[in-house]
């Protein structure tokens, strides 16, 4: 019984990641098609003229520029907003807290399109032209708030003995906060500025409203795979994907050793035991 | 909040507060406010704002009901404003998706939560995140050189023999719809596996077994013991699948034909191709007044907090 139902459940598992990865890997092969349009069928012969005129398109590598730029300023910006409000949140209780949440959540769940539009009008009325700090504003927005829920958690385990102990104990108030707070954040900062990187280089609704005239590598794509569309913009996709497999390929590595370490660390540890015991 | 000020001093305790009002004032409640004022002004050339025409109304609005057209509902002729038409087909095709996406995830979250062995469970997560990383322009793209009329899946399907020839997916088969709702859940599926997969693992192992042994059948077990576990977790995962949905720009655009609009690209045509900005800001008002109803019925169906929502 159990085996027929974990043979479906590995079953499906496999079937789901098929489902996952197969339309990207058609993607990905596209790319290597001497066919003018991106497909993989019919197949006319291997190229590498498209990864080619990809390297060679300008607009591609500013538009590339403008995303990593928006997503560090997105970073520097989100990230002390939102510790702050993490900080000043959980020092609250009752009404205003459950209001003051409720507002911070709220962009998370708003459509992006919504959050780019506002941005645009408020900032028109206060005669600042659209563009790319716009979109930094915008995303901050709702990124922000990914970065105070992580904070807001981390925070549940931290004692605030400590800094009741290092007050007694004559340290100043901005002591207290980078000795004692800070450290104990830095996880969920680490984790906040990776999740807002990430969410900024992804984001599309909100740049659109926002950007102006310029470019980043998202609005770029979507004018590519609508307008004219050369497999070009397979290779750069293809490209992507790998980078992305590399990524998770060493993150594996890393914790696939540091777990064998910290087996052998517990073996270790069982031994000595064991010879105290004799 | 004395408790701020004795821990961090009054220096720190002000920058924090002035960060966090910066944040919620400059970047969350002014802008709405504005959005929902503009909403109400007549879109007006540069000269002409603050002058005798620039008066409050309902006019942006009512735009919404306008233009009636037929409307094909399962069979039944309706008339109904374009407008509005495409409003309740969005709301629509997104519930479909949303249900779509959860009759896959939930038997895949059960399965990484309950069934597979911790060891290689990283790892099975790791490869889960991958396609999560690639962009969302990406993934609707990948789609479409799929579905493509000459595309790789009608090449295969008439290789079969399972069709005759080849298909234009995107106009649709069922539905006009087909193609974006194949797209949305393919974006979306996996922000509705995680919440259920978070939920789930949460449930004590020994109330599976008491079920069991006290002779629930399979099915049983997930209905009583499993599923009412969940509920935050479905209730996260929907409402997030669902605002993802009915907010994509991508996916529609991507891989929508001209029988399907998206409200999102209504919204999009009139603020970036006819430069109303003000009508866009009333039909993006309707889409806050969506949100939220969305945001309350979760709450109210599934009984569960904002911030069981919101994680």
């Amino acid at each position: 019984m159990h085996k027929t139902r974990n043979f479906l459940f590995n079953l499906y598992f496999g079937l789901f990641l098929l489902y996952l990865f197969l339309p990207l890997a058609i993607m990905g092969g596209a790319a290597f098609n001497n066919n003018k349009l991106p497909s993989v069928y019919p197949w006319k012969g291997f190229t590498m003229t498209w990864f080619q005129q990809l390297l060679a398109d300008q607009v591609m590598w500013t538009s590339f520029r403008n995303t990593i730029l928006v997503a560090l300023a997105v970073v520097v910006i989100a990230v002390p907003i939102g510790a702050a409000a993490a900080i000043l949140i959980n020092s609250i209780s009752g009404r205003v807290r459950a209001a003051l949440y409720g507002l911070m959540v709220a962009p998370i769940l708003m459509p992006g399109a919504v959050i780019g539009i506002s941005t645009l009008l408020f900032w028109n009325k206060a005669s600042i032209p659209p563009g790319l700090h716009l979109s930094v504003l915008g995303q901050v927005s709702y990124i922000a708030a990914f970065v105070m829920l992580l904070v807001l958690a981390r925070l549940q385990s931290f004692d605030s003995s400590l800094e009741e102990a290092a007050l007694d104990l004559g340290a100043s108030h901005a002591q207290v906060v980078r000795r004692i707070l800070l450290p104990h954040l830095y996880p969920a900062l680490g984790a906040g500025a990776a999740i807002a990187f990430f969410q900024s280089i992804e984001n599309f609704n909100v740049t659109l409203f926002t950007r102006g005239t310029s470019n980043t590598l998202t609005v770029y794509v979507f004018s590519k795979v609508r307008s004219g569309i050369t497999p070009t913009i397979n290779a750069l996709a293809l490209l992507l994907i790998l980078m992305t497999l590399v990524m998770a390929t060493v993150y594996e590595v890393r914790r696939r050793r540091l777990a064998k370490v910290e087996a052998a660390r517990e073996a270790e540890g069982r031994r000595a035991a064991a010879l105290e015991e004799l | 909040m004395e408790d701020l000020f004795r821990r961090y001093g009054h220096t720190l305790t002000f920058a924090f507060m002035a960060l966090v009002a910066f944040w919620l004032l400059a970047l969350v409640i002014l802008p709405n406010l504005t959005l929902f004022e503009a909403s109400f002004r007549p879109y007006l050339p540069v000269t002409e704002i603050g002058g005798p025409k620039d008066t409050y109304s309902l006019d942006n609005y009512a735009k919404f009901l306008r233009n009636p057209s037929p409307w094909n509902v399962f069979g039944i002729e309706l008339q109904a404003p374009l407008n509005v038409k495409t409003f309740l087909s969005t709301i629509f095709y997104s519930t479909i998706a949303t249900f779509i996406t959860f009759a896959l995830s939930y038997p895949l979250a059960y399965y990484l939560a309950k069934v597979v062995q911790p060891k290689s469970l990283p790892t099975m997560i790791l490869l889960l995140f991958i396609p999560l990383w690639v962009s969302e322009a990406l993934r609707a793209f990948a789609w479409y050189i799929i579905l493509t009329f000459n595309g790789p899946l009608n090449a295969v399907l008439v290789g079969i023999g399972l069709l005759e020839k080849p298909i234009r997916w995107q106009q649709g088969v069922l539905t006009g719809y087909d193609a974006v709702v194949i797209g949305l859940v393919y974006s979306y599926v996996l922000f509705m596996m995680f919440p259920i997969y978070g939920s789930i693992q949460s449930l004590d192992r020994n109330q599976i077994e008491a079920s069991e042994d006290l002779g629930a059948k399979w099915w049983q077990t997930h209905w009583r013991v499993i599923l009412p576990h969940a509920k935050p977790g479905i209730a996260s995962g929907s409402v997030m699948v669902f605002m993802l949905s009915a907010g994509s720009l991508l996916v529609p655009s991507v891989l929508g034909s001209t029988n399907s609009n998206w409200f999102t690209q209504t919204i999009q045509q009139w603020m970036l191709e006819s430069q109303d900005w003000n009508t866009g800001a009333a039909y993006s008002f309707l889409y806050i007044l969506l949100c939220t109803v969305v945001v309350a019925l979760a709450m109210w169906l599934f009984k569960v907090k904002l911030s069981d929502i919101a994680k």
